[in-house]
């Protein structure tokens, strides 16, 4: 499924508000940009698919850049910046495994998921600056956005209370008779929140279909994993639940996607939930305030080497996928496409004061 | 014949149940058992496990479950076993709830059920009126029947109600209070209070178990001459300012009564509300009859001074009348 071909199924959801004029797109409504379709390669189905995995690591890790590097720096994105950068493959590798019936809930170093779901990165980039293009119309910033119409779910700052949600959201398709499965992303440090395990014990008590997603980064802001659990792995919470749980190399985008599809598989089958641990590492501080100088020194480097789109890359060659010249154009469309995208967000007005008051209740 | 307080709620929820296939019940021991009040005996046997889940006690995961649910169309009926249990589930309906409607457009139809108040010797955790965390996050909607009527007419618009809707229930009426309903569909619409004693002398503004509590205090008072007017709000949010204003501008002095404690309570918003829109029309300074700054006590001595009753009504609205 690439951005352009997904057929939405018609899941009863509700419309926006008729009051809110200012901005009735939906997510995948056609901004006009010019979105690369990542399948110019032909040749066998895995060679395609990780041109898309390529494509879509590159276009996140680009806006990102964007974003922390530029953007904020210039004083034209506000506010917190969270960034996945070397952590690209878990949200591409796991969300392209998705239909259109299966609800996303992105946490914030998934950013790749919208794009993945049809979001341009131009109402990516406007939400960042506080503009009406973005998906809350300034309402809120980053990642904190979502859109029924794709089926994908806003999280909140207190990341782990997404769980039981996306556990309700299974409940609901299980009821409705629709075979979608619930991807719920968090990170290792939700895993230690109350809601986080009231929220899978619900879903395995109810055998839901939620495929949990740890992304693994060894780093909650600046705790390491050995204050935030005293067992090795997250994944080794899942036998408690009596839930599999799979551990899975978070740098390698091929490996997620595989284990997405096992994950996925169980879940819609109606065995119950499936816990994905990708195993990572956080490149960044927590946010772009934060230099990180308690990281030991050495990871990144090492971790740097590890670089999840670097690896594709040379698979990509190794295996005869695709041409040196197919990779340098993919990197100079994407850089084309964030170049329109910041250019088009930079355009989109801030919202007007006089609509502060709206769209609190649905009639007010 | 006549129907209980619960009866009314159990009857309101499960109409709206035959009526639409997407509403359904969640909850701790609301199937088999049928609810710690049995406000929803037979749903399981009548509805199935499909749309009568009994949770894990696990109050986040039944308000979280609730809002992706309702995100996706369903409307929960969520039931808290006791309202002083709400603040476990307390992140996911004032960070995740209320907001999602005017941060990213989406809709969450869901309702909170919640046995509150006290008057029953429930102890600190059992008898609480924990409406005002609700009242001071916008997204939420707040209701508080007094009636048997109120109760199935407000659960029914609570229901259909496209935002988060927290119906508190008073526990101590559930049983005690009882009416003749009209047969048929109807329904109470959210937003509306309702004068349900007309006076001329003064007004007594309040809701839940205590619109009992100054019915009785005015029928005291009618012996001694004073005309009382009592006001039910019957709905926290949105609150009906029109009718309080009116209330105020037709009695001139009005006494502020609610089971909940004192500091932070509704009675300060309505005093506010008061002052700036009908301050002229006052001949006497607000007053208010609440619960003190503390825990529900346990012991009935103890109990018993918590809580306003008519007789602390009587006492503070003569004063108010002969002011």
């Amino acid at each position: 499924m690439t951005a352009k071909d997904s057929a939405f199924a018609p899941l009863v959801y509700y419309p926006l508000n008729p009051k809110l004029e200012v901005n009735p797109m939906s997510a995948v409504e056609a901004t006009g940009a010019e979105t690369h379709s990542a399948s110019t390669a032909a040749g066998s189905p895995q060679a395609e698919l990780a041109h898309k995995c390529l494509y879509y690591m590159l276009l996140m890790r680009e806006v990102e850049d964007r974003i922390e590097r530029k953007l904020y720096r210039q004083g034209k994105v506000l506010g917190g910046v969270y960034v996945g950068r070397g952590q690209e493959a878990i949200p591409v590798g796991s969300a392209l495994v998705a239909v259109p019936e299966d609800v996303m809930f992105p946490s914030h170093r998934d950013m790749a998921v919208f794009f993945i779901r049809g979001v341009s990165a131009r109402r990516v980039l406007a939400q960042y600056m506080g503009r009406l293009g973005g998906l809350t119309r300034g309402r809120d910033g980053n990642m904190h956005m979502g859109d029924m119409s794709v089926n994908v779910v806003s999280i909140i700052s207190a990341l782990a209370a997404t769980v039981p949600v996306a556990a309700g959201a299974a409940l609901a398709l299980r009821y409705k008779g629709i075979p979608g499965v619930a991807f719920s992303y968090f990170g290792d440090g939700s895993t230690s929140r109350g809601d986080w395990h009231e929220g899978v014990n619900f879903a395995s008590v109810q055998k839901l279909p939620v495929v949990f997603i740890c992304n693994n980064n060894q780093y909650a802001y600046s705790t390491p994993l050995n204050l935030q659990m005293a067992c090795a792995n997250v994944a080794d919470r899942g036998p408690a639940y009596n839930m599999p749980a799979e551990i899975v190399d978070g740098n390698d985008v091929l490996a997620v996607y595989e284990a997405t599809r096992r994950a996925v598989a169980h879940a819609r089958g109606g065995q119950g939930p499936y816990l994905l641990e990708c195993k990572t590492f956080r490149m960044t501080g927590h946010s772009a305030h934060d230099a990180a100088h308690y990281v030991p020194k050495g990871l990144f480097e090492e971790w740097g080497k590890l670089d999840p789109i670097v690896r594709i890359e040379k698979r990509l060659l190794d295996e005869n996928w695709g041409t040196q010249e197919e990779i340098d154009e993919l990197h100079a469309a994407v850089t084309r496409e964030v170049d329109d995208a910041v250019a088009w967000a930079e355009q989109s007005p801030y919202p007007d004061a006089s609509t502060l008051l709206d769209d609190v209740y649905e009639s007010q | 014949m006549s129907t209980t307080y619960l009866e009314a709620i159990r009857e309101g929820l499960w109409e709206e149940m035959e009526r639409d296939p997407n509403v359904f019940c969640i909850g701790e021991d609301i199937g088999e058992y049928g609810g710690a009040f049995k406000v929803t005996a037979g749903f399981l046997e009548h509805f199935g496990a499909k749309r009568v889940v009994d949770t894990p006690i696990s109050e986040a995961a039944i308000a979280g479950a609730s809002i992706g649910a309702g995100l996706m169309g369903l409307r929960p009926v969520a039931e808290m076993q006791f309202a002083d249990f709400i603040s476990c589930g307390f992140d996911q309906i004032v960070n995740f709830a209320a907001k999602c409607r005017y941060r990213w457009n989406a809709s969450v139809p869901m309702v909170v059920r919640s046995p509150s108040g006290g008057g029953i010797h429930g102890g600190p955790f059992h008898s609480q009126n924990p409406e005002m965390w609700f009242v001071r996050t916008p997204g939420l909607k707040v209701v508080c029947p007094a009636t048997a009527y109120d109760a199935k007419g407000l659960i029914k618009s609570a229901i259909r109600d496209n935002d988060p809707v927290l119906f508190f229930e008073h526990k101590a009426l559930y049983r005690k209070i009882k009416e003749d309903l009209p047969t048929g569909d109807f329904t109470v619409p959210i937003g509306k209070a309702k004068v349900v004693r007309e006076g001329r002398d003064l007004s007594i503004i309040t809701y839940g178990a205590m619109v009992w509590t100054a019915l009785e205090a005015a029928e005291t008072l009618a012996k001694e001459g004073a005309s009382v007017e009592v006001v039910d709000l019957r709905t926290l949010v949105p609150l009906d300012r029109e009718l309080i204003c009116e209330s105020v501008r037709k009695t001139s002095k009005v006494l502020l009564l609610h089971e909940d404690t004192r500091t932070g309570g509704l009675a300060g918003e309505l005093a506010a509300t008061i002052s700036e829109n009908v301050f002229e029309y006052l001949d006497a300074p607000i007053v208010r009859v609440t619960a003190p700054d503390t825990p529900v006590p346990f012991s009935p001595p103890l109990e018993e001074a918590f809580l306003p009753n008519a007789e602390k009504v009587v006492e503070k609205a003569r004063w108010l009348y002969r002011y």
